[in-house]
C-alpha cells in the first residue's frame, strides 16, 4: 500500500486536488558510452590477492634461491650454451651454459635488496628533508624547496649516472646504484611529506599539544610521524619497482653490478647481445620477471594508497 | 594574574581578527566573555593562551611579560594557561588513545602518567574502560571531558574555556559545565569562559565583559 510520501516522491499524483495522473513523459539524456580502457588484471580485491601471492612467490624464491638452486651450478658449461627452454633448463641457459632459472632466482635476491635498500634511502632523506622543511618554515623551507624544484626539474637519469660514475669506485656497484637512485629520489617524498607536515601544523591537536608544552621533537615524534608513516611507507611501496628499473638501465649501461654477480639488470643487458644469436629467452624472462614484480608492487601501492589516503592519487609523480 | 593588554592580530589577508583588547583575570575567577560570531573571541584566546602572537600588545602570565609564543615560549608558561578547545574532536589526535591524550602533559614534564591518570579520571567522570580508545570510538562529550584532564593534567592557574559547550546538548552542557565548575574550584583556576549564552555567562561567571567592550577600553 502506497503511502501519501510515496506517493509525492513519485510524483504522480496531482496533490493539490488529490487525483490521480499519470507523470509527465520526459526526456531523458542518451547514455554516455563509457571511455573504453585497458583491462587491468590487478585491480579489486581479487587482484589484490592475486599480486600479494606472486609478489610472496617471488621473494619467497629469491630467499630461497640457495636452496632451489644453488649457485654451484651457476658453472659455465659449454655444451649447454645458448639452449632454449626445455625440461633439463626450463628457462634455457645463457651464452656461457649456466641455467637462467637459476640466475634468475639469484639475480632477483640482489635486485631486491639493491631496490629496497635504494627506496629505503630515498624515503628515509626525503622524509628527514621534508619534515625539517614543514616544521622549521621560514627561509630554510625556502631554500630546501627551491633546490628540490631544481632537482626536479633535471631529468633524474642523468643525476644518478653522475652519481654511479662518480660512487662505483668507492661503493661498487651495489653501492653506486643504491646512492644513485636514493639520492635523486628522494625530492618527491620530501614535496609530499613536507605538505602534510604544513597541513598538520595548522590541525588544533598539534595547537592543543603546544599547549601543553611540547617541544619540536615531541611534536615531531607523537604527533606528525604517526600521521606520516603511511605516505612514508607507501612512498617506498612505489619507489621499490622504479628503483629495480633504475638498477636494470644503470647496470646495462655497464654502471651498476658486475657481470658475475647478476641482477635482473645485468641479466637483460647480456641477453640483449644474445637476440641477435636467437636467444630471445635470455631477454624475455628477466624482463617479465621485473614487469611482474612492478606490477604487483604497483598493484599493492594502488591498494593501499586507495585504503589509506585517497587524495594522493595524482601526487606521486616518479 | 593572566592579563592582555591593547591586543592586537591582523591575518595575512588584511583582515583584522582582533582590534585591541584588554582583558585580565585573577585565579579563583570565573570571567565570562560574550561575543558574536566573527568578532575575534577565538583569535584572543590563542593569544591567552600564548599559542598565538598579537601583531600588538602585551601577554603576561602572573605578572611575567611573554615575549614567546607557540612552541618558542617557555613550556612552564605555556602549561599555566590552559586552552579548552570548542571542538574536542578536532583538539584530540586521532592516532592518539584517551589514555595517552591525557597523560600527555605528564610524560612531557616527566611525572608518573598513572598517578596523573588515577587522579583525574575520576574527577572529570572518565571511567576506565574509555582509556583504551581511540577519539572516534568515544563521544564528543567523554572527548571533552578528556580534554579536560589533559588540561588539568599541566596544573594550570588559568583556563581559557572557548565556546566549550557549544556543540553539545543540554545535559552534556550541564555535566561539563559542573565538571569545570568543580574542578576550577577545587584547583583554584581563573577560567575565562567564552561563549554566545548571556544567560549561561550571568549565571555562571563572577564576571562578564562583552567583546566589544574590551575593545572600546583601549
Amino acid at each position: 500500500m502506497k503511502t501519501p510520501l510515496d506517493v509525492l516522491r513519485r510524483g504522480d499524483t496531482d496533490v493539490a486536488s488529490g487525483t490521480m495522473q499519470r507523470a509527465p513523459a520526459t526526456r531523458t539524456p542518451p547514455a554516455r558510452r563509457p571511455r573504453r580502457r585497458l583491462p587491468n588484471p590487478l585491480r579489486g580485491r581479487w587482484g589484490v590477492l592475486v599480486a600479494a601471492t606472486v609478489l610472496g612467490l617471488l621473494v619467497l624464491g629469491a630467499l630461497g634461491a640457495d636452496g632451489l638452486r644453488p649457485a654451484a651450478d651457476l658453472r659455465s658449461d659449454l655444451d649447454q650454451v645458448l639452449l632454449p627452454p626445455s625440461w633439463d633448463h626450463p628457462l634455457g641457459t645463457d651464452a656461457a651454459g649456466r641455467d637462467l632459472l637459476t640466475l634468475i632466482l639469484h639475480a632477483m635476491r640482489v635486485s631486491f635488496t639493491v631496490a629496497a635498500l635504494a627506496a629505503l634511502l630515498a624515503v628515509l632523506l626525503g622524509g628527514a628533508i621534508g619534515i625539517v622543511a614543514g616544521v622549521v618554515g621560514g627561509a630554510v623551507d625556502a631554500v630546501i624547496m627551491r633546490v628540490v624544484d631544481f632537482l626536479m626539474s633535471q631529468n633524474h637519469l642523468l643525476f644518478s649516472l653522475l652519481i654511479a660514475v662518480l660512487a662505483f669506485p668507492v661503493a661498487g656497484g651495489a653501492g653506486a646504484v643504491m646512492l644513485a637512485v636514493g639520492l635523486t629520489h628522494w625530492t618527491s617524498m620530501a614535496r609530499i611529506l613536507r605538505s602534510e607536515v604544513l597541513t598538520l601544523r595548522e590541525r588544533p591537536f598539534f595547537h592543543a599539544a603546544i599547549g601543553v608544552g611540547a617541544g619540536r621533537v615531541h611534536l615531531v615524534r607523537r604527533h606528525l610521524l604517526p600521521h606520516l608513516a603511511p605516505s612514508a611507507a607507501l612512498g617506498f611501496v612505489l619507489l621499490a619497482p622504479h628503483a629495480i628499473f633504475h638498477e636494470a638501465a644503470l647496470s646495462f649501461l655497464g654502471l651498476g653490478l658486475p657481470p658475475d654477480n647478476p641482477s635482473l639488470g645485468t641479466l637483460v643487458a647480456a641477453g640483449q647481445q644474445a637476440l641477435l644469436k636467437g636467444g630471445w629467452w635470455l631477454v624475455l624472462f628477466p624482463g617479465l620477471v621485473i614487469v611482474i614484480a612492478s606490477m604487483c608492487v604497483g598493484a599493492l601501492g594502488d591498494w593501499w594508497r586507495a585504503r589509506s589516503q585517497p587524495r594522493w592519487r595524482s601526487e606521486l609523480e616518479l | 594574574m593572566l592579563r592582555g593588554e591593547g591586543l592586537v592580530k591582523r591575518f595575512a589577508t588584511g583582515t583584522v581578527a582582533v582590534p585591541g583588547a584588554t582583558i585580565a583575570v585573577r585565579p579563583g575567577v570565573r570571567l565570562g566573555l560574550l561575543g558574536p560570531s566573527g568578532c575575534g573571541k577565538s583569535t584572543l584566546a590563542a593569544m591567552l593562551a600564548l599559542l598565538v602572537a598579537p601583531d600588538e600588545g602585551q601577554v603576561s602570565v602572573d605578572g611575567q611579560p611573554v615575549t614567546r609564543f607557540g612552541v618558542r615560549a617557555p613550556a612552564a608558561l605555556r602549561r599555566r594557561v590552559q586552552l579548552l578547545w570548542q571542538s574536542p574532536v578536532a583538539a584530540a589526535d586521532p592516532r592518539m588513545r584517551i589514555r595517552e591524550l591525557v597523560t600527555e602533559p605528564a610524560r612531557i614534564a616527566r611525572e608518573d602518567p598513572a598517578a596523573v591518570l588515577a587522579d583525574l579520571a575520576p574527577r572529570v567522570g572518565l571511567s576506565p574502560e574509555l582509556l583504551d580508545r581511540f577519539p572516534h570510538e568515544v563521544s564528543a562529550g567523554q572527548l571533552q571531558r578528556a580534554c579536560i584532564a589533559r588540561a588539568l593534567a599541566c596544573r594550570p592557574r588559568y583556563l581559557v574555556a572557548d565556546e566549550p559547550t557549544a556543540m553539545f546538548d543540554v545535559s552534556t552542557q550541564a555535566g561539563l559545565l559542573r565538571t569545570l565548575a568543580d574542578t576550577a574550584t577545587e584547583d583554584g583556576l581563573g577560567l575565562v569562559l567564552i561563549t554566545h549564552d548571556t544567560a549561561l555567562a550571568q549565571h555562571w561567571c563572577d564576571e562578564v565583559v562583552e567583546f566589544g567592550d574590551l575593545v572600546a577600553q583601549v
